[in-house]
Order: C-alpha cells, then sequence, then structure tokens
C-alpha cells in the first residue's frame, strides 16, 4: 500500500515545509526556555563548584549569601578556623551592582575576597588569561563574559580598578558575570557613600547630644569612625579536611556558634528550589502556553488541509478505504509537520538563539527527547480534530445530488 | 459471481418518520445483465441519487431485495455484513467530475482500489497499467490529475472504476463536462469495457446527446422506475 499521507505532503510540500518553519520558530522558543531554565540550574550549580566552599556560613536565621543579605562580623573566622575538620576559612562578599568602564555599564556580581591563593575559598578556581589578585587594593579578576580585557580599569563606586585576570563561566544564579576584588575594597563599596552624604551624617552625629558631650572627650571621634567603616562579611565559606563529615561540622557550628550553617545541598536546594523557583515557573507556564500555540496551530493547519480534501475523503471512502487508513493519512501528516518543526526548532535553538542569548542557555539532549515526545504526542492528539472530521465525512458525498 | 449482473426489487427508502416522512423511492424493479449499459434517466427530486446510493451501498434500503450475481446485498432489512468492503471489491464507481486524488499520479489513481483490496503494489500497478493502455491513456501514467486534459481525466476514472473488474458499475453523469464528441467517446469505451469485462453498467445521465446511445434505459419518477426498451436505438 502507497503512503497516502507521504504523497500528500510531496504534492504539497511547499506547504508542509512552510508551515513546519513557522512551527519550527515556535518550537524553537519553546526549547530554547527549556534551554534557559537548565541554563539557570546549572548557573547555580557553578557558582557552588566555584566558590570551592563545603559550608556556608551565614547570619543565623538567614538564607544568605545568595538568596537573601546575611552580615556576620569580619572576624566570625575565628573560632570557626579552630574546630576540630577546618581546613581552611575564608570570608566573603556578594554585592550584585552595575561596574563601569568609561561610559560602558555592565551589571555584575562583585566579589570580595580575601587574600590568599589559588583554592581559597571563594577565588576563582581557574584562570583563562592573566593572574589571580595579589595587592591588597585595586586590582580585579573578571568573567569574559563582562567583555572586559586584561589592563582594563574599571570603576567601582568610586575607586578604580585594574583587570589583572579573566576567567570563564563564573557568573551569579541570575547570569550575571562575577568580577573578583579584594575583601576589604568590596566592604567598603557595600557602605561607601559620596562626600556630602557622609558630610552631613557627621554634622548630624555631632549635633547629636548624646555623641557630642563636653566631658567624654573623643566620644564623637569614636562614633564617626565606626560609622565610616564596615566590619562585616556576608559569609564565611568553609573548606573541610578530608575525612571529615560536613553535616556533623555544621550542627557543631550552628550549635555552639550560634550561627546558621549551609552544606552543598542545603545551599543548592536554596538556590535551585527557592531563588530560580519563581523564574521556572514563569518559564514553565510559557512553555505550557508556547506548547498550547503550537498544539493550536498544528491543528488548525491540519483540520484546514483536511477540510481541502472532504471531497477526496468521500471518494476514497467510498472505493472502500478504512477509516484507520484516512485516520492514520492525517495523523502521518500531523507527525511530519511535527517533525519538520522539531528539526527546525532544534536548529533555530542551538544555532540561532543560544549563542545570541544573554543568558546561558543550557540544551540537554534528554530535553531534546523530551520535546521531541511531546512536539508527536501535541501533534497527534493535535489532529484528532481533523481526523473526527474526516471519519463524519460520508462517501455519499461523492455522489450527486 | 461473474455473469450475475445486479437486481432490485421492489426497492423502497424513506427519509424521517410520522408525518414528516418522505419515500425517496417506491418499489423500484431493475436488471442489468452482464456486458449490458443500461441508461437511468429522470428529472431532479425523483429519486435517481437515492437509487444510485442504495445500488452503490452507501445509504440501506427501507425495504426490498437486491442482488449482485448470486449474493444477496439487502432483503427487507437484512444487509451483507461489510458494505464497505463490498463497495470496494464489487462495485465501480465513476463520477460526474473525474474526482482524481490530486496527489497520487495516474497509475496510482488507478493502482489504489486494488492496492486497498490487499493486492500488492506490483500487481496493483501492472493492472493499472493494462487499463490504461486499453483506454489509451498509458502514454500520461507518471502525469498528476491536474496535467490531464478534462477527457483524459475521465478515462482515468473510467479505469480507476474498472480496475478490481467489479460486476456492477455505477456512472453517475459521466459525460456531464465533456463535449458531444467526447461524451460518445466515453459512452463507447464503456460499452466496451462492459464486453470485455462482463460488467454491469448503470450510466445515470441528463445528457440528451448520449440517451439514444443505451439498448436499454429506466425512467425513474417520483420514486417508481419505467423500462423503456426498443431497436432502432443509436448506435454507438
Amino acid at each position: 500500500m502507497i503512503s497516502l499521507a507521504g504523497r500528500d505532503i510531496m504534492h504539497a510540500w511547499g506547504k508542509f515545509v512552510f508551515t513546519g518553519l513557522g512551527l519550527g520558530l515556535l518550537i524553537g522558543v519553546t526549547l530554547s526556555m527549556a534551554g534557559i531554565y537548565r541554563g539557570m540550574v546549572d548557573d547555580a550549580k557553578v557558582l557552588l563548584d566555584n566558590s570551592g566552599a563545603d559550608l556556608w556560613v551565614v547570619q543565623k536565621d538567614t538564607l544568605g549569601p545568595y538568596a537573601e543579605s546575611s552580615s556576620l562580623y569580619e572576624d566570625t573566622w575565628r573560632p570557626l578556623r579552630g574546630l576540630p575538620g577546618v581546613a581552611r576559612v575564608a570570608r566573603v562578599t556578594y554585592l550584585t551592582m552595575q561596574v563601569r568602564q568609561g561610559r560602558r555599564e555592565v551589571r555584575a556580581m562583585v566579589t570580595g575576597i580575601e587574600a590568599g591563593g589559588p583554592g581559597t575559598p571563594g577565588w576563582p578556581p581557574y584562570l583563562v588569561a592573566g593572574r589571580q589578585i595579589t595587592r591588597g587594593h585595586y586590582e580585579a579578576v573578571v568573567d569574559l563574559a563582562t567583555g572586559f580585557a586584561l589592563g582594563d580599569r574599571l570603576e567601582i563606586r568610586r575607586n578604580q580598578y585594574t583587570v589583572v585576570g579573566l576567567t570563564r563561566r563564573m557568573v551569579s544564579s541570575g547570569g550575571d558575570p562575577m568580577v573578583f576584588i579584594p575583601l576589604k575594597d568590596a566592604q567598603e563599596a557595600q557602605f561607601l557613600k559620596n562626600n556630602e552624604a557622609i558630610l552631613q551624617q557627621r554634622r548630624r552625629t555631632a549635633e547629636n547630644p548624646s555623641y557630642n558631650r563636653p566631658q567624654v572627650p573623643g566620644l564623637l571621634e569614636a562614633v564617626i569612625a565606626s560609622q565610616s567603616s564596615n566590619p562585616s562579611v556576608n559569609a564565611v565559606l568553609v573548606q573541610i579536611a578530608a575525612g571529615h563529615d560536613p553535616q556533623e561540622l555544621a550542627e557543631r557550628i550552628r550549635r555552639w556558634q550560634r550561627l546558621t550553617v549551609y552544606t552543598r545541598g542545603q545551599m543548592e536546594e536554596i538556590l535551585v528550589g527557592k531563588l530560580i523557583a519563581t523564574s521556572a515557573r514563569q518559564i514553565g507556564m510559557f512553555l505550557v502556553i508556547l506548547s498550547v500555540v503550537s498544539a493550536a496551530i498544528v491543528a488548525f493547519i491540519i483540520y484546514t488541509l483536511t477540510l481541502g480534501k472532504i471531497r477526496e475523503i468521500a471518494v476514497l471512502k467510498l472505493i472502500g478505504t478504512r477509516n484507520r487508513t484516512i485516520a492514520a493519512m492525517i495523523i502521518q501528516q500531523a507527525i511530519a509537520l511535527g517533525g519538520i518543526g522539531f528539526v527546525v526548532g532544534k536548529i533555530t535553538a542551538t544555532l540561532l538563539m543560544a549563542p545570541i542569548f544573554p543568558k546561558y542557555v543550557l540544551l540537554e539532549p534528554l530535553d531534546s527527547v523530551r520535546g521531541f515526545v511531546a512536539v508527536l504526542v501535541i501533534c497527534v492528539l493535535s489532529s484528532l480534530i481533523a481526523v473526527r472530521a474526516a471519519l463524519r465525512v460520508d462517501p455519499a458525498e461523492a455522489i450527486g445530488g | 459471481m461473474d455473469g450475475g449482473g445486479i437486481r432490485i426489487q421492489g426497492l423502497q427508502k424513506s427519509y424521517g418518520s410520522g408525518d414528516t416522512a418522505v419515500q425517496a423511492l417506491k418499489g423500484v424493479d431493475m436488471r442489468v445483465d452482464p456486458g449490458e449499459v443500461v441508461g437511468l434517466i429522470g428529472p431532479s427530486g425523483s429519486g435517481k441519487s437515492t437509487l444510485l446510493k442504495c445500488l452503490g451501498a452507501v445509504i440501506e434500503p427501507s425495504a426490498g431485495r437486491m442482488t449482485l450475481g448470486e449474493e444477496v446485498i439487502y432483503d427487507d432489512g437484512w444487509r451483507v455484513g461489510d458494505l464497505r468492503a463490498l463497495r470496494r471489491d464489487r462495485i465501480g464507481f465513476i463520477f460526474q467530475a473525474p474526482y482524481l486524488i490530486p496527489f497520487l499520479d495516474v497509475t496510482d489513481n488507478v493502482a489504489l482500489p486494488p492496492m486497498l483490496a490487499g493486492r500488492s503494489n506490483f500487481e496493483a500497478r501492472q493492472r493499472a497499467r493494462e487499463l490504461l493502455q486499453a483506454l489509451d491513456v498509458e502514454h500520461r501514467a507518471r502525469a498528476m490529475p491536474a496535467q490531464l486534459s478534462g477527457g483524459e481525466q475521465q478515462r482515468v476514472a473510467i479505469a480507476r472504476g474498472l480496475v478490481n473488474q467489479p460486476p456492477v458499475v455505477l456512472a453517475d453523469e459521466p459525460t456531464a463536462p465533456l463535449d458531444s464528441q467526447r461524451a460518445l467517446g466515453v459512452i463507447r469505451i464503456l460499452n466496451e469495457m462492459a464486453g470485455k469485462f462482463r460488467t454491469a453498467i448503470i450510466v445515470v445521465t441528463h445528457d440528451e446527446k448520449i440517451i439514444p446511445t443505451f439498448k436499454r434505459i429506466y425512467h425513474i419518477r417520483d420514486g417508481v422506475t419505467y423500462e423503456e426498451e426498443g431497436e432502432g436505438r443509436a448506435p454507438v
């Protein structure tokens, strides 16, 4: 038996190809949306991997440092370092802000890292060019996605930094590229005000009789000094010595240091389950909408194509064609349309959308397989309306009168 | 079954029920022998199309008996089980317009009925080519229907109606879109094919120019048929 669907497609190939192209662009957007979600999850995991930490010690009862603000005294690391099983500790600050280079601005996650060496928690684990930060101030290592180059001068708040190293795939969970600067600079940048604001704050403090008492010389200067410095960090990253249990150590810190501690698994749960949960729901909603739109398009096209063949279907039924042969013809055409659409969509998502999309788009093979199956299911379901219309055709329509 | 022709006795068909019932056929008798081509003539609303649909096993009559060869198709409310298979294997159709499948070439249009009947593609195409040769359209075997002239399309449609060598062929105004010469050509072909394959052919027509070519004619009026037979009709 010849393939009626195949012959019809070959006969009207232009209609099928162009419809498939349109459907393919829609499928491409759908695959890209799924890729964006995967990219966000991957960004979150990469952020945790690159931090080099086994435990994140943050302000008590917060989800810091990525999902909520967290503030710890900078000397919190001392008692932690002395605990059995702790190999290394390092303080970090994270601040998402606009980093300027002349008139150009880049949204970046500025990360303050402690002096140390490669392998220190918080440090970029590898560089693709240049060197790590070696000076205590005004040097930066930046992700390639910032677009900065070695030797560039960046402006963070009022200070200028020289790019001494480049790294790759160091992004926040939101996809912003990271800029590493010395911890002290980052602490200052977090709360640095402009000169007018500082002068005004000093004036207000001086006018407060509680801080400016004649009997207590030096009090006013001490208060102003405390207002001008930032003794806080966002988190202390802990590396555990081999052979020690992260859960056990985390529990000990929670109990004795009155701090909140997250293990790698818990932090991943916060990032994926809480921080990008809203985005995931939005993307999921988009996927549903796009799937419904795709289904409507396929249903409309196949239904229109079927209505255009009512007389031929009546003739086919009159000469004894089985209903299942006619149904198969329509379903096969819908599947072919979906197949063309999927190929176009996959190519579009992989070669056109992913490279130019501002966020990281991760197209996983398994997602493609799932997408292909979903497209086929949608096409088959969408063709059922046309199948129903075809099966209702009376063979008598082929006979006049 | 070959050589049995088609016979109907007291065929009735009603639409609706109660006060709104319309009796389209009121007891039709008809007999067409193998190798014979008969005309079926009647004005609009006479029951012509209803009769054709009953003969074509598309709709079921309300009463009466119909036999195809020795096989009983309808008998006062009883009917043969699989009407679709009956249409596929034992009844050929030729329509007013050719109604060829536009996405199949000429050969496959003709080969489709035997393929549907379960014959191999090779065998079905072989039979199609033989018929196309007999109908003098073999040179257009690879053409698509849209590339054919009206006369060629109708000859291909005739080939499709005959390809399964059915004992009966129903032709619904097959010459309507054709000029006189081509119309007479189609009737000549039908007569040749009826003789060659021993097929009973019923031609429904309004076409004045071909009516004289039938040796027997059934007139249908108000759901009742009247047979007209006579010598001296114009030879085909």
